[in-house]
């Protein structure tokens, strides 16, 4: 069944209760633990992301189907700065703050389709999709 | 606010995550461990994060950062417990860790911290000096 919901992100809490209903989402779709791990992981970065570079948002968790394949994508979204070199914030060890440098690239890593629209100005949407 | 309970076990400390932590409480855990080794004059800390269902970029750069500065403290960092699949996905996600020392379980990693004190101290111990009132003439810092 195709369902969805969406959470606030504003907090370093709220980061916590993205995870725990990533992780949710993922038993329910079936996937192993380590999948489970991966995916959680990832949404944590950039839960992250969105609350300290994008100044809060939302994440919104559905339980998605392609060729009879379940999985689960989560899409981050916030009204920020935005993000004026998306190839220089992707590469490892790149960051405009205190961080490692590893979210977005680690989360891309960690996924199996991940997608990024941001402009300056213009907010940021992140959206990583795992299957089964 | 909440905070993780530090044990202190003889010359050591452990914490034991059993909560899923959100960021401020990571770093609360990582002054107040500093401050506990420096205030008990801990040799080593045990971090069981066998709780722990994930690890991800800010825990993992926590936990290099408490490695880190008790290693500048004088005291030995063991974290122990990590989950194959947090492992596995930490290894995925770029983080290797560097300079902090893993084990198994609680029991290895104590195992572990004591093999390395006494590997860093042969015979007499800088505390017993300072009990007989030599004063703290020699820093252990010069041992290779």
């Amino acid at each position: 069944m195709a369902w969805s919901e969406t959470l606030p992100l504003r907090s370093s809490e709220d980061v916590v209760t993205v995870r725990q209903r990533v992780r949710m989402a993922a038993d329910r779709e079936g996937f192993r633990l380590v999948d489970q791990t991966k995916i959680v992981t990832a949404a944590s970065e950039i839960a992250r992301n969105t609350v300290i570079y994008g100044g809060g948002g939302s994440a919104t968790i559905e339980g998605v189907e392609k060729n009879g394949r379940r999985g689960v994508r989560i899409t981050f979204e916030d009204n920020g700065p935005g993000i004026a070199d998306i190839e220089l914030a992707m590469k490892d060890g790149w960051t405009s703050g205190a961080g490692l440098g590893l979210g977005l690239s680690g989360a891309k890593r960690l996924s199996n389709e991940f997608e990024i629209v941001s402009a300056p100005g213009k907010g940021t949407r992140v959206t990583l999709t795992r299957w089964r | 606010m909440d905070k993780i309970p530090i044990l202190k076990l003889g010359e050591f400390l452990l914490v034991t995550v059993q909560v899923d932590m959100h960021d401020r409480l990571a770093m609360t855990l990582q002054d107040d461990l500093t401050e506990r080794i420096v205030a008990s004059h801990a040799r080593g800390v045990l971090i069981d994060i066998s709780a722990l269902d994930i690890v991800d970029s800010f825990i993992g750069r926590m936990l290099a950062n408490i490695a880190a500065m008790s290693a500048i403290l004088d005291a030995q960092t063991v974290v122990v417990g990590m989950r194959p699949a947090v492992a596995i996905t930490l290894v995925e996600l770029g983080l290797s860790l560097p300079g902090v020392r893993t084990a198994l379980n609680v029991e290895k990693g104590m195992e572990l911290l004591r093999a390395r004190m006494r590997e860093v101290e042969p015979g007499q111990t800088a505390e017993g000096q300072a009990a007989y009132g030599e004063g703290r003439v020699q820093q252990a810092d010069g041992v290779e």
